[in-house]
């Protein structure tokens, strides 16, 4: 337990080997992680809870803090080094209620570079507990800790006012803490100048020109060096193989191999299990994810996120949020579950609602992206731009709408902004190879599935009575033609598949543009989905998906409407 | 001189005196660091009543405008 941001979880991390996601800015564990370390002979179960300031229930990081307060034997405190006075503060509160501590002095390697000297001995003999200096990036003093954690002790303070508890830590502060002059670094230096709102937006939007340009360049080598030619070199020759094996034109021929095209294989229109279920998960998105989530861990790691969200206050204001709202925003890009789960961070249901709303209707998934920069790409560069462009402006639209409707006020932003810290290269990878292996292990299993469930569909001829009854607005209002209504259907289960459906339906430009649009916006995949529900509650999620469901029918019809070539 | 710290100059440096918001805010606030007597110094202000950003010990924190003019600032001037 400690404050935000303070590395809790890469000691977690340490101690229990759990895979859990650390970086640089407050709000990084949104939900409690359950690890199990060794400690002679036992297995105690550890819990790595989200950061809080305090014990009251203020906020609802405070309010789960509250509650694994009551199931805990002990507690590991984690207390920011270099911020002694205000981490103590919970501190006091956590010996007041009588549970034994363990104080876990993190960042300990910080407080050499700023100049802070600390007088461990000194604060244990204040505190009455076992004081241990740590550093969870690098593992120092993570033994020590483990092996004083049989040790921990009960030492009850008197419960203090609040008043009187800031004035004991100014006394215990002022007793065990030092301060040395030093010099500015140079990090320190673009600090100043990624705030400061003059030179803080050109660096914004430098930021994110380059990220944008990296992840597209990444990806695309990726996909241009490894996974077409593999594809092409090594796989198709076996998947033709096994076509020729299977006989052509049987149902089964068709759902592993899929149809051929030209008596060849086209991975985005053959639609086998085989074929474009391997395709699109590896080859075509797979590249995608690994470079978004390489880039996103180098910043988030690096602390940039919480300065961009305070130069986006303003802006996120007119659209019922606060700055930080463009946390699960941009997580979004990723993946809109992480996105829907990252709302926690935000206090209040209006800004909940909106703020998931938004996410799930206005940002597409990388996977999406990927599917989209890929199948669109290859008409023109521009009619990807135009899918991103609309994208954006029903985000801000839809946005104003929302603030301008709903009642009551979004909450101000109270955030505090950590120091830039040099991304460790090995955390970076950990959690590009975490999110990695999630994906594979959650994506590929439903693309198959919906690939095979799209197949069986076609062979009941169940496509064709959905596509009856859906026909009005599918034909008539997006300009699609009606076996569009099989990608809607997939839609449910993936996006990128229903995305790569528009590929075998041989669409012009303008309808593939319409129907990427249309796809991106009408309805969350079920994973999303469900997350929401969580989130949400049911009442507000059906409110989310309703408005979902009227914006894809309204962007859809405009964009048939006004789009010509 | 006691002002609101929405008024404090860019850089300037001050004590704060005062939380008037009420009682989730300030105790939001004050649990974050920012409380009675503590040495306080502006480093942004964001245009249109943007947040406010400030040094308060070794952290900052970026507060929003309204909930910053709040905050007394007891400044030398």
């Amino acid at each position: 337990m400690g404050n935000p941001n303070v590395g809790k979880s890469a000691i977690f991390s340490r101690l229990t080997g759990a895979k859990v996601i650390i970086s640089n800015y407050p709000g990084t564990t949104v939900e409690f992680a359950e690890g199990y370390t060794k400690i002679n002979g036992s297995r105690p179960a550890i819990i790595d809870i989200p950061g809080t300031y305090s014990l009251k229930p203020t906020s609802k990081a405070e309010e789960v803090a509250l509650r694994f307060l009551k199931d805990g034997d002990l507690i590991i405190n984690v207390v920011d080094a270099t911020n002694l006075e205000r981490n103590l503060y919970l501190t006091l509160e956590l010996l007041e209620k009588g549970i034994p501590v363990v104080v876990a002095l993190n960042m300990w390697d910080d407080t050499k570079h700023k100049g802070i000297e600390i007088d461990v001995k000194k604060l244990e003999k204040i505190l009455g507990v076992p004081v241990i200096p740590t550093c969870g990036l690098t593992g120092e003093g993570i033994k020590e800790l483990v092996g004083h954690i049989p040790k921990a002790r009960v030492k009850k303070h008197g419960i203090l006012t609040d008043g009187d508890r800031w004035k004991y830590i100014g006394k215990i502060v002022e007793d065990v803490q030092k301060l040395h002059h030093r010099h500015h670094t140079f990090l320190e230096r673009l600090e100043d100048l990624s705030i400061r709102p003059a030179t803080g937006m050109p660096v914004a939007m430098l930021v994110m020109f380059c990220a944008f340009w990296v992840i597209r360049f990444v990806a695309e080598n990726l996909i241009t060096h490894a996974a077409d030619p593999f594809f092409e070199k090594i796989w198709t020759p076996l998947a033709m193989k096994l076509s020729a094996f299977l006989g052509s034109e049987n149902f089964l021929h068709d759902i592993i191999v899929g149809k051929l095209v030209g008596g060849a294989i086209s991975y985005t229109e053959s639609f086998g299990l085989f074929t474009t279920g391997l395709y699109v998960p590896f080859a075509m998105v797979l590249p995608y994810i690994i470079s978004f989530y390489l880039v996103l861990g180098i910043m988030e790691d690096f602390g940039y996120l919480p300065r961009f969200a305070v130069l986006m206050d303003n802006f996120m204001h007119r659209l019922g949020l606060h700055g930080y709202a463009i946390i699960p925003l941009i997580l979004g890009l990723g993946c809109n579950v992480p996105g829907a789960l990252a709302t926690r961070i935000l206090e209040g249901r209006r800004e909940k609602f909106i703020a998931a709303t938004l996410m799930a209707v206005a940002v597409p998934c990388i996977a999406q992206i990927a599917m989209i920069v890929g199948l669109v790409g290859e008409r023109g560069g521009i009619y990807v731009g135009m899918i991103f462009l609309t994208l954006f402006l029903v985000l801000v639209i839809k946005g104003l709408i929302l603030n301008k409707v709903m009642k009551g006020k979004s909450p101000e932003i109270l955030l505090e902004i950590p120091p830039y810290r040099i991304p460790q290269v090995s955390s970076v990878f950990k959690k590009l190879w975490m999110r990695v292996l999630s994906f594979l292990k959650e994506a590929v299993p439903y693309v198959l599935l919906g690939i095979l469930f799209v197949n069986v569909l076609y062979v009941l001829g169940a496509i064709n009575v959905l596509s009856k009854i859906f026909s009005p607005v599918i034909q008539k209002i997006w300009g699609l033609p009606k076996e569009a209504i099989a990608a809607l259907i997939v839609g449910f289960l993936r996006k990128d598949v229903a995305i790569g459906m528009l590929g075998p339906l041989g669409l012009t430009t303008k309808q593939l543009v319409v129907g990427s649009t249309v796809l991106a916006i009408y309805f969350p995949c079920i994973a999303t989905f469900a997350v929401l529900v969580r989130e949400l509650g049911i009442r507000d999620m059906l409110k989310s998906a309703a408005l979902m469901i009227g914006t894809a029918i309204l962007v859809g019809g405009l964009l048939n409407l006004v789009l010509r070539f | 001189m006691i002002i609101s710290l929405v008024d404090m100059k860019r850089g300037e440096r001050g004590v704060v005196r005062e939380i008037q918001g009420g009682m989730g805010a300030t105790q939001r606030i004050q649990s974050m660091g920012i409380r009675i007597g503590k040495k306080i110094k502006k480093e942004e202000a964001h245009f249109w009543r943007g947040p406010q950003t400030v040094l308060v010990d070794n952290f900052k924190v970026a507060i929003g405008f309204g909930m910053a003019s709040k905050i007394m600032i007891e400044v030398e001037r």
